[in-house]
């Protein structure tokens, strides 16, 4: 993201014409996938879902309703009760994806809090860099769907049941913090380190008057990858430990009954990815706050920039608009 | 010196009944908790257990029952070997390959104790118009299983008509979803489904332009594999040998299928009580798929000829030789795999405490479930 650089130009990046223009490509994109999905469906169901090329025929029977439902009967699904009286699908799934946020949460906490300790141990010794640094690649390839069922019943047996799934997604959420963290930590610039070191400053007054600040962009960017990676532990860790109240037993429950509303198991799927994508801009919001230091040390910034992005917290950056950055330049 | 003997025994007796009175009290005040593993998530399939918890069977026997659904990618006996449950729900061929794997990695086995369903729910459908009616016409068509040891029961009855189902020239075996979509669609010619669930889905199904119904049962060719004689047993209770041989867990056990008992009984008798309490527990089920599962599943348990939960060693024998033969045990099927005493017990001590309760079901019913459209 454009916050590792000092420049106001980039800084001003998410005020009107760019970001003008970024909304306007996320429109077209939506409308774009839409209208493919759709556009394919409609060339389905005209040509008898068996597409005649002269020599080549293709075949279209996935574009039916079973495979493909429509776009319209998937947002309306989310109106509709799945239980005869039970309420809306889009309650029950914000109820359940409130829960999976949970443990996302909580495993995002135990991860990233794991990753950083992880990197700022390699930071201060090569020799443990070099020793551990091959396990923490190698436990990212051992696949989760083999391990989350391990996961679950170890945890069972210590006799902390609901900690399971957070622990699984934990392990898909410390990795990238380790990795960029490190490179954060380390990154430092010789003649920065070379001051510090000559006032004689101590290593924890290095690690945080130097190595952390510089490593925070680093880390924010790894937050990024690790939040939606979290809400797919979460999700994953579900499935085995027979945990019904999240996204994941909402997963299980609509494809095991896919034949009888594909549309559920497709409206379930949005919403597991509009809270993981919810959860990457809650993360990228945050960094604009936490590392405002790097840009916001102009007297014009203060009184200006910082009451706007004060005003739309909560709100991406991406739909914020105001004219300060024409003042600006 | 016979007044001091008096006394010391005298004492001797107080101290033993005040010593053990608060034992027994407590024993009754307090619940023992027990955890049951199911093999998949909350369905009707698994009614008679929260019919016993909701009705308070399991409390009337001093027990605090947690039920812990399963789901994909974990078996049950897993669970129960972990000590993460002590009793699990799980079908006979599964459980014994589970067994035979435990014990050879010297742990201690799963026991079943009380097979509560009597016949299979698996049946192989296919569409009336496809001429398929029996096993023998699969010769040359693509047929639907499901792997992981369900597929036995179809394989056993396909070798029993010269067809043999590793040889894509007599029959095209394709591993088959969760799902009936490839079924629906015309990829397979025949498909796997339980009674109590695929099949009512392929009713259930809603077409273009919510054009309902397209199938009916008329529209389907259904193969029994009980009929066929190849069926293995399905839904079973077990426990872990080493559990039970612990003192006083074998009464736990007795208490805990005389309630699971009543709770199958009730649901016989209250089906839509039963289909409300599955309902509560899994909050994005069908209210019609469940009714309808509710009634399939009643008939794989009743009527239960020598009372509910009592296993009928000829099938025993069926399932485990079956298992043997296409390899899911190594080694004939050892004694301890199942035993039949504690749920005796259960059903003997449950006729006696209430003389009028139907523990057979021989006389009972079957209701006609309407189909809805989705399983709504």
């Amino acid at each position: 993201m454009a916050k590792t650089t000092a420049t106001p130009n980039r800084l001003l990046g998410w005020l009107p014409e760019e970001s003008r223009l970024t909304l306007l490509y996320f429109c077209l994109i939506i409308v774009i996938i839409v209208g493919g999905w759709e556009g394919l469906k409609w060339l389905g169901q005209e040509t008898n879902y068996s597409l005649n090329l002269g020599p080549v025929q293709i075949g279209l029977s996935k574009t039916r309703d079973l495979t493909m439902p429509h776009i319209r009967d998937i947002i309306g699904a989310l109106g509709e009760p799945a239980q005869r009286n039970g309420p809306p699908l889009i309650q029950q799934l914000t109820e359940a994806a409130l829960f999976t946020f949970r443990e996302a949460f909580l495993g995002f906490t135990i991860g990233t809090t794991l990753g950083l300790l992880l990197a700022i141990i390699f930071a201060h010794s090569r020799l443990l860099q070099r020793g551990l640094l091959p396990y923490v690649v190698a436990s990212q390839t051992i696949p989760i769907l083999a391990l989350a069922p391990m996961v679950i019943i170890w945890s069972d047996k210590l006799g902390a049941r609901a900690m399971g799934v957070p622990i699984i997604a934990a392990y898909l959420a410390f990795f990238p913090v380790v990795i960029y963290a490190l490179r954060g930590l380390s990154d430092v610039p010789d003649t920065a380190l070379e001051l510090m070191q000559s006032y004689a400053a101590s290593r924890w007054t290095i690690l945080w008057k130097l190595r952390m600040q510089n490593a925070v962009p680093y880390i924010f960017t790894a937050l990024k990858i690790t939040a939606p990676a979290s809400v797919v532990g979460a999700v994953i860790g579900e499935l085995p430990s027979g945990i019904q109240d999240g996204l994941g037993g909402q997963i299980i429950n609509f494809s095991q009954y896919y034949v009888s509303g594909p549309p559920r198991l497709w409206a379930t799927n949005l919403i597991t990815a509009l809270l993981g994508i919810g959860f990457f801009v809650a993360v990228a919001v945050a960094e604009r706050f936490v590392v405002r230091w790097k840009y916001a040390d102009t007297i014009f910034n203060r009184i200006f920039v910082d009451p706007v992005i004060n005003l739309f917290v909560g709100i991406p950056p991406l739909f914020t608009s105001r004219s300060t950055d024409k003042k600006k330049k | 010196m016979k007044t001091i003997r008096r006394f010391v025994m005298l004492a001797l007796v107080a101290l033993l009944i005040l010593g053990v009175l608060p034992g027994a009290v407590a024993q009754d005040d307090e619940p023992v908790e027990v955890r049951l593993q199911l093999k998949w998530v909350t369905q009707a399939q698994f009614a008679g257990y929260y019919a016993a918890l909701q009705q308070g069977y399991y409390e009337e026997e001093g027990l605090d029952v947690t039920i812990i659904p399963g789901g994909p990618d974990i078996s049950p006996q897993q669970v129960v070997a972990a000590g993460g449950a002590e009793f699990g729900i799980d079908w006979m061929g599964s459980h014994l390959a589970a067994r035979e794997q435990i014990l050879q990695g010297d742990g201690n086995g799963p026991v079943n104790i009380a097979q509560i369903f009597q016949r299979s729910g698996m049946r192989e459908i296919a569409f009336a118009d496809s001429g398929i009616e029996t096993i023998e016409d699969l010769e040359g068509k693509n047929v639907g299983v499901w792997f992981l040891g369900n597929e036995l029961p179809l394989f056993a009855a396909l070798v029993a008509n010269d067809l043999d189902p590793e040889d894509p020239n007599d029959v095209n075996i394709i591993a088959q979803a969760f799902d009936m979509v490839a079924f629906i669609e015309g990829e397979l010619d025949a498909a796997a489904a339980m009674t109590y669930n695929e099949l009512a889905q392929v009713l259930e199904f809603v077409g273009e332009d919510d054009e309902f119904p397209i199938y009916t049962i008329e529209d389907l060719n259904i193969i029994d594999l009980n009929e066929v004689g190849t069926a293995m047993l399905e839904d079973m209770i077990y426990a872990n040998e080493e559990w039970l041989a612990e003192e006083g867990n074998e009464d736990i056990a007795v208490r805990f299928l005389r309630a699971s008992f009543r709770g199958w009984i009730y649901c016989r008798d209250n089906p839509d009580d039963c289909v409300n309490y599955v309902l509560e527990e899994g909050s994005a089920l069908g209210a019609g798929h469940q009714t309808w599962m509710m009634n399939e599943i009643n008939k794989l348990v009743w009527p239960s000829p020598n009372g509910i939960g009592i296993h009928d060693p000829e099938l025993v024998e069926r399932t485990a030789e079956i298992a043997l033969t296409y390899g899911v045990i190594e080694e004939e099927m050892d004694e301890g795999a199942w035993r039949g005493d504690l749920a005796q017990q259960a059903l003997d001590s449950l006729v006696e405490l209430y003389p009028d309760l139907d523990v057979t079901g021989e006389d009972w019913e079957p209701a006609e479930v309407e189909i809805t459209p989705g399983g709504e």
